[in-house]
């Protein structure tokens, strides 16, 4: 019945019948988003975030034995002459993680075989992953580039495919989602790996795609809006975002539930790797991605376009007629039914298919 | 109802064809994979075990890599890897000039010692040289020589060997055979300090070295030129640095005046002779040639060796991976197992919310994943595309994607239903407007993609090829399959007359009868 009710939810969605103020209460949103860009930059300023090796430099030994321990781990690497720092973690049952900085070739040799004597393992069953220093600062500048390059491309091709002003909107909520992912793992100091910066980079797109959902439906919604008078930009806008929240609210849970499963699986079963690194980055970046392509973007993008002396213009004569729909200034209750729509659904722009009803 | 459908625009015969023309295209294209013989994937090394390095050339600040000589880098290590005789061994460049190494298989540490050292160059006194055949020995050899000797002899046991040589030295060149390939690898241990045993790089001759004098990082500057005027033909010019100056004009001033082969200086490299020219004279002055019936290439191998050391290039080891099989097979099936897991979720969901058109999807995503693996078959032949973790990761996301654009798809009919419109004709109008939806939404997708491929390196380069490639193949899914399949179903009759079964019953399109009965 969750179903029955959801799409009934949708349907009233849809007509208006039901709406949900995101445009009225931007400022609310905004003052949220803004305090949690605040909590990120002072995680970011205070603790910075925990890089992998890939970034400092090192090596990470697995071994997969039933009688790890995480002393006899510190003790073999001693004992191969390992005096920097290392870090043993137990993962699962019999799985021990080693690792350690840059170390030269011939100590991650014997570290290798102190490993296999300690806990009797074959040398050649023992993963050693090694990165050189340097290593981390191509990654880090291709990141960089990489995502100075999206940002551009992607700006300026919605402003050709929509309107130069969804495309700084869409941009600003992407950044907005970068921030507060790159907050939260400076926050919980999740370790931040080249799969996780992949993670970050996919979730412009992923972002993205929720946005453009949106802003497409505000686009129809709003195209010749200024000769009907019927509803102000935001009025349009926010109907658009009610409209498709059902679809964003689907497109969400189908994009999270793969991330998901491969999060359960990769943490779970494997552990540290590419598979938690990734998904871990994307789970999160899908949460604050569809967060802001609903309470960021769209409010973002009225706020602009509410600038421009035509809409101010429309929203006047709007309210002149007596608001036939609410402005963004009338309703600061949290969830808003509005009084046209409870009796007036029956006259309201929609024709009611009558002959699907009467199958039911 | 029946009678307003004038204004829907595709014949289903003709979504019907689409659907067709997909089908033969993909009938076809498996039917080349298997005539070609690709029916497995090509696993990554982290699905499979192995060992993979990454190297890059240590470039001077704001220099430029040299293709060439990465390319010669990578043909030295390809020969010293595929030394280890395994199969599919792969050494690659990539277009910032990193070079990578990948032994599937062997995780053990003799891949990392073969690529990551990189043999020095080092010039050693010739003490004995014989044919490189396992019966010489350096007696036999020395026997025309040793009554020269050497002028400093410390070796106290040197009654019939040459100055500096002993027995166990004799009997190592003795039992060392040089026509064995596996004698003539290098990348042995080389010890400064120490005599060396070891074959020339052809395995024509075999040789007893001195210790090392001279280093080769010692060596400033090495050039190939064609000296015409003394008809030496091509020739090399090498000049040395300060410390390489004094040592080389030592080891000069001492040899000159001794008898052949003791006046030879060996060019060691790799563990190897490259080279053992006689010394005519000494040379204080830092800077030398060495000529001798040179071919052009000769001549330019030999003055990059002695520029370069092994390598044509200094390499700097970025990343080493040793994956144990069991860990390559442990990740295979977590990646597998994940996927399975994500896409009954999706199933399960497109399914419970959207019954019917729910359908529509898990047949899109089968076809969808059809295809995609097709292509993984395919690009692995073609384009030696490998299925890393990252990749797999890539594909279990991109589940997520494309069924997204059927969601988009699927609440824009259910809009246009809400708008009143017929069921026929909303598939068509809301068709209309996904369409544009869609195709945005996928080309930003595209364009993330690419940007990931080209910004990221080593493995999670995987996980963008994949993104892109399934974000491409949904377009192909929606527009060829998904959509006339809608179109199709809603024009059979056993669908359009709503038979509770169907998948576009009306109450499969629970939105509008429910909301008509909340409303009414």
């Amino acid at each position: 019945m969750a179903r029955s009710s959801m799409a009934g939810l949708g349907g009233r969605l849809y007509r208006g019948e039901k709406s949900f103020d995101f445009i009225g209460k931007k400022r609310r949103f905004y003052a949220f988003s803004g305090l949690l860009i605040i909590i990120s930059a002072v995680a970011l300023g205070t603790q910075g975030l925990k890089l992998g090796i890939e970034f400092k430099g090192g090596s990470v030994f697995t071994v997969q034995s039933p009688s790890v321990t995480v002393a006899d781990g510190h003790a073999a690497l001693t004992s191969a002459g390992v005096t920097t720092e290392t870090i043993v973690q137990k993962i699962g049952a019999n799985k021990l993680r080693l690792q350690t900085t840059d170390l030269p070739q011939s100590t991650i040799s014997a570290a290798r075989n102190a490993l296999s004597t300690t806990f009797k393992v074959d040398p050649a069953n023992i993963d050693v992953q090694t990165v050189g220093p340097s290593w981390g600062k191509e990654i880090t500048h291709k990141a960089i580039y990489g995502l100075i390059g999206f940002l551009l491309v992607v700006m300026l091709y919605l402003a050709m495919a929509f309107e130069p002003k969804m495309a700084i909107a869409a941009i600003i909520a992407v950044i907005h989602d970068v921030f507060i992912t790159v907050g939260i793992y400076a926050l919980v100091g999740f370790d931040v790996t080249p799969a996780t910066v992949i993670g970050f980079l996919t979730i412009l797109g992923y972002s993205l795609y929720d946005t453009v959902v949106v802003f497409d439906k505000v686009r129809e919604n709003t195209k010749g809006i200024t000769s009907t008078a019927k509803m102000s930009y935001s009025a349009a806008a926010n109907l658009a975002v009610n409209q498709t929240l059902v679809r964003s609210f689907n497109t969400s849970v189908i994009a999270l539930l793969p991330v998901a499963s491969i999060l359960f699986v990769g943490a779970g079963l494997l552990g540290a790797g590419t598979l938690k690194d990734l998904s871990l980055a994307l789970f999160i970046g899908l949460a604050t991605g569809t967060y802001s392509s609903i309470f960021v973007a769209t409010p973002l993008l009225a706020t602009l376009r509410e600038r421009e002396p035509a809409m101010k213009a429309l929203a006047k004569r709007v309210s002149a007629r007596g608001g036939v729909v609410e402005t963004i200034d009338k309703n600061t209750a949290g969830v808003v039914t509005s009084t046209h729509s409870k009796d007036d659904h029956e006259r309201g722009p929609r024709n009611q298919p009558k002959r699907k009803s009467r199958r039911r | 109802m029946s009678a307003n459908i004038s204004k829907a625009t595709k014949k289903p015969a003709k979504s019907g064809r689409t659907i067709a023309v997909l089908l033969v295209v993909f009938v076809a294209f498996s039917a080349l994979a298997i005539f070609q013989g690709d029916t497995k994937l090509k696993l990554g090394l982290d699905l499979r075990g192995g060992t993979s390095v990454t190297l890059a050339p240590k470039v001077a600040s704001g220099g430029k890599v040299d293709k060439a000589a990465v390319d010669q880098a990578v043909a030295i290590i390809r020969q010293r890897v595929n030394s280890l005789g395994v199969a599919e061994s792969e050494v690659s460049s990539q277009s910032n000039g990193d070079i990578i190494v990948s032994v599937p298989g062997n995780s053990s540490s003799r891949v990392v010692d073969l690529v990551g050292a990189t043999a020095q160059l080092r010039f050693r006194q010739v003490l004995a040289v014989g044919a490189g055949n396992a019966a010489s020995s350096a007696t036999s050899s020395a026997t025309t020589t040793s009554t020269k000797g050497g002028k400093k002899v410390t070796s106290p046991s040197a009654a019939t060997f040459p100055a500096g040589v002993n027995a166990a030295l004799d009997n190592a060149f003795k039992s060392l055979d040089c026509t064995i390939a596996a004698n003539r690898q290098g990348g042995a241990i080389d010890d400064p300090t120490q005599p060396l045993v070891s074959c020339s790089r052809q395995g024509a001759e075999k040789y007893i070295l001195a210790p090392a004098e001279v280093e080769g990082n010692q060596v400033s500057k090495a050039s190939a030129v064609l000296d015409n005027a003394n008809g030496n033909g091509w020739m090399v010019l090498l000049s040395f640095n300060g410390a390489g100056t004094n040592a080389f004009g030592k080891m000069t001033t001492r040899v000159t005046s001794l008898a052949s082969p003791q006046n030879q200086a060996a060019i060691v490299l790799d563990g190897l002779v490259v080279s053992a020219p006689r010394i005519n004279e000494a040379i204080n002055s830092g800077s030398a040639q060495i000529s001798g019936r040179f071919t052009q290439t000769d001549a330019t191998d030999l003055a990059n060796k002695l520029k370069y050391g092994a390598l044509p290039l200094a390499l700097s080891v970025q990343e080493i991976n040793q994956i144990s099989p069991t860990l390559g097979s442990d990740q295979l099936h977590a990646g597998l197992l994940a996927g399975l897991i994500g896409l009954i979720l999706v199933v399960l969901y497109s399914v419970l919310y959207y019954r019917g058109l729910g359908l529509v999807s898990v047949g899109s995503l089968v076809v969808a994943g059809s295809i995609t693996y097709l292509s993984f078959l395919l690009l692995g032949k073609w384009i030696g595309f490998t299925l890393t973790l990252a990749g797999i990761a890539g594909a279990i996301v991109s589940i997520g994607i494309t069924a997204d654009s059927f969601i988009v798809y699927f609440e824009r009919l259910r809009d246009e239903v809400r708008e009143g419109r017929s069921l026929r004709t909303a598939v068509e109008t809301g068709w209309q407007r996904a369409r544009r939806t869609i195709l945005v939404a996928d080309f930003v997708s595209l364009i993330a993609a690419a940007l990931l491929y080209f910004f990221a390196v080593g493995g999670v380069r995987g996980f963008a090829f994949t993104l892109g490639l399934t974000t491409f193949v949904d377009l192909i899914v929606v527009f060829f399959f998904t959509k006339p399949l809608v179109t199709i179903l809603s024009r059979v009759a056993f669908y359009s007359s709503g038979h509770p079964l169907s998948g576009l019953s009306a109450k499969s399109l629970g939105v509008v009868t429910h909301d008509g009965k909340d409303l009414l």
